[in-house]
């Protein structure tokens, strides 16, 4: 018999056979479906939390000073340090942040945060103007008054409208708008938009002290973020002689460490997902099995008219086969229907990854054409008279 | 499939002046090991069918007739004994070469038709020409003539469950009759049908043999055997009888 006449039973078989060819494949377009729809969430929100992380700085070390020693490192100093260290460190920009109350108008926010920043701070940051201008080196010279902000801060004072040019008071004293950011993130409190940035020479001062309270240095490598850290970490000790007077945090070793959970997150998942994709599998092979026995006597019928038990296992073989990917199929359609709708019900922007479907597909295709086979192999091996008895 | 396996069955043990008959079974024993009993089924059965004949092999349930059935259809090896089909030793054949007597040298008739209900006649007739690997234009040609010689041509797309007892077992001879077999081996053919349905297939089949056809009958009712011109009687796996129909009636009602 050849193998597209062998096709041609199969669907005829299949489509004879309804009810039955439609809960074998609801299985398959379960189990695929599932996994789909897992992977390419998981894969979403792997990549969602993953830019949030890095939108805060994933190649930025930030040192804070906790205010404790007699002695204070001054911007000059650090300047100097990061001049000696260029293999390790490209830029760096002081990051004092102080909480205060804001007003404008009469709205008022209490325990707002504002950063006394660098010019340099948007490139190590890679925050982006959507409005007016970053700080620039003359602000800091000069001392102005002056101050960028988040779209969440342009909200709450100035209900989304252009912000540039009016007026925000920071305590006491009154600063100029020059520059609105771009969203970050979803504009709301604590965000990455919930930001004010001021030039540190200012907002040095206003915290009470002379020198800035913190600094972000931007790795030259972030492969070496561990060997920067500790040449950062070897200056200040040097400076200070205790270890007590600042903070070092490696965005890029959090990072890291998110990394490994994620990833032990999804081998996890691809486990349960191989699972329900194996128990997918059995399922075909179980109605297999029970269709070999219900049908015994056509393949008697079969045998009798001269089928050799190479077309019978072929038959069974395709049968299982076409179901399968044909299940598979409507899964893959299914889970990413699924993928895009819970997606959008969470809030990502999430679609099935084509890992995830080739997986998700050859599994079933291959699981189906495999327990296919063991009953396949039955059914051919019957004895044509005791299969023609059967009723 | 394919012509391949002629070649093999021309090189198997062949001697024509020897075996001239188109059936010839050479003390044919078939024994099953049921437990610690032995059942002999079949205790040397030796006979002969030419070209043409018309013979029944009648014997009770039990009487082994089944069993020398499922030898002469190839649906079965003799334990012990020689069976030479066109004077080609089939007792000893593998199963992909008995598949292949199977599909050309014998059209089956069964007692409940078995034909396959989910497809319509012409998918039914057409099965033994797909498993010879025809191809679709001329299967569904042959397939339609073939129905068309049991009187259903005009009918092939309906399914068998539409039909009546009597012409579902024409579209089982047309299955049989389409790959022009050498032998028409007939289960029981009128085993399901009432006596005026019964008729026709007997008349039929007949008909089919006196266009030069082989049939072979196997039935346990003697009024059906006695239309065949030459009985075999089969009792406790041997033959008890092999003669003329009008031999065999003098003999039955002498009993």
């Amino acid at each position: 018999m050849k193998t597209s006449q062998a096709f041609l039973m199969a669907f005829s078989s299949l489509i004879s056979n309804k009810m039955r060819a439609f809960l074998t494949m609801l299985g398959m377009i379960i189990g695929v479906g599932a996994v789909i729809a897992m992977i390419s969430l998981m894969d979403g929100m792997i990549g969602y939390t993953m830019g949030s992380f890095s939108d805060l700085g994933a190649d930025t070390i930030s040192v804070n000073f906790t205010g404790k020693g007699s002695k204070m490192l001054t911007d000059d100093q650090m300047y100097g340090f990061l001049e000696e260290h260029p293999e390790d460190f490209s830029d760096l920009s002081p990051s004092s942040t102080i909480y205060m109350t804001v007003r404008q108008g009469d709205k008022t926010m209490k325990d707002q945060g504002v950063s006394g920043v660098s010019e340099s701070y948007a490139a190590i940051q890679s925050l982006t103007i959507d409005k007016g201008r970053f700080l620039a080196y003359a602000d800091m010279l000069s001392r102005s008054k002056v101050c960028v902000i988040g779209t969440y801060v342009c909200n709450e004072f100035f209900n989304g409208a252009d912000p540039v040019g009016k007026k925000l008071k920071f305590g006491a004293e009154e600063y100029t708008v020059i520059g609105l950011l771009k969203e970050k993130g979803d504009s709301t409190r604590y965000s990455a938009d919930d930001c004010i940035y001021a030039p540190y020479t200012v907002v040095g001062r206003a915290s009470g002290s002379a020198e800035p309270s913190g600094y972000t240095l931007k790795m030259a490598n972030t492969e070496q973020s561990t060997e920067a850290q500790q040449v950062l970490e070897d200056f200040l000790y040097g400076f200070f002689h205790d270890s007590d007077c600042y903070r070092v945090a490696n965005m890029a070793q959090m990072l890291d460490i998110m990394d490994d959970m994620v990833g032990v997150m999804k081998n996890i998942l691809v486990g349960i997902a191989g699972i329900s994709l194996l128990v997918a599998g059995i399922g075909i092979m179980n109605i297999m099995l029970v269709s070999v026995s219900e049908r015994t006597r056509e393949i008697g019928i079969r045998k009798s008219l001269g089928a050799r038990q190479k077309d019978i296992k072929k038959q069974f073989v395709i049968e299982a086969g076409v179901l399968s990917t044909i299940g598979g199929g409507v899964g893959i359609i299914i889970g990413g229907v699924a993928t895009t709708a819970l997606g959008n019900a969470i809030g990502m922007s999430c679609s099935p990854t084509p890992s995830a479907v080739a997986i998700a597909f050859g599994v079933s295709a291959g699981i189906g054409v495999l327990f296919g086979y063991m009953p396949a192999k039955r059914a051919a091996a019957l004895n044509p008279i005791d299969a023609l008895r059967s009723e | 499939m394919k012509w391949s396996n002629r070649k093999k069955i021309g090189k198997a043990d062949r001697d024509m002046s020897e075996h001239s008959h188109l059936i010839e079974l050479q003390d044919i024993y078939k024994i099953y090991q049921m437990g610690d009993v032995q059942v002999r089924a079949n205790d040397g059965i030796s006979f002969a069918i030419d070209p043409g004949e018309m013979v029944a092999i009648v014997g009770k349930s039990g009487s082994g007739k089944s069993t020398i059935m499922n030898i002469i259809g190839a649906l079965d090896v003799p334990t012990e004994g020689k069976y030479f089909l066109n004077g080609i030793d089939v007792g000893s054949m593998t199963d992909n070469e008995l598949a292949a007597i199977r599909n050309r040298q014998i059209g089956f008739v069964f007692q409940q038709y078995n034909l396959l209900p989910k497809m319509n006649l012409v998918k039914n007739v057409e099965l033994p020409l797909l498993y010879a690997g025809i191809g679709d234009f001329e299967r569904r040609e042959r397939a339609i003539a073939s129905l068309t010689k049991v009187g259903l041509g005009d009918v092939w797309k309906k399914y068998p469950n539409q039909l009546s007892g009597g012409q579902q077992q024409r579209v089982s001879i047309a299955r049989a009759l389409v790959g022009n077999p050498s032998l028409i081996l007939a289960d029981e053919p009128t085993g399901a049908l009432d006596s005026r349905t019964s008729r026709d297939v007997l008349d039929f089949l007949k008909e089919l043999n006196s266009e030069g056809n082989t049939i072979v009958i196997i039935t346990h009712d003697n009024s059906i055997a006695v239309e065949a011109k030459r009985i075999i009687r089969i009792h406790d796996g041997k033959v008890i009888f092999d003669g003329s129909s009008d031999d065999y009636k003098g003999q039955v009602t002498e009993q």
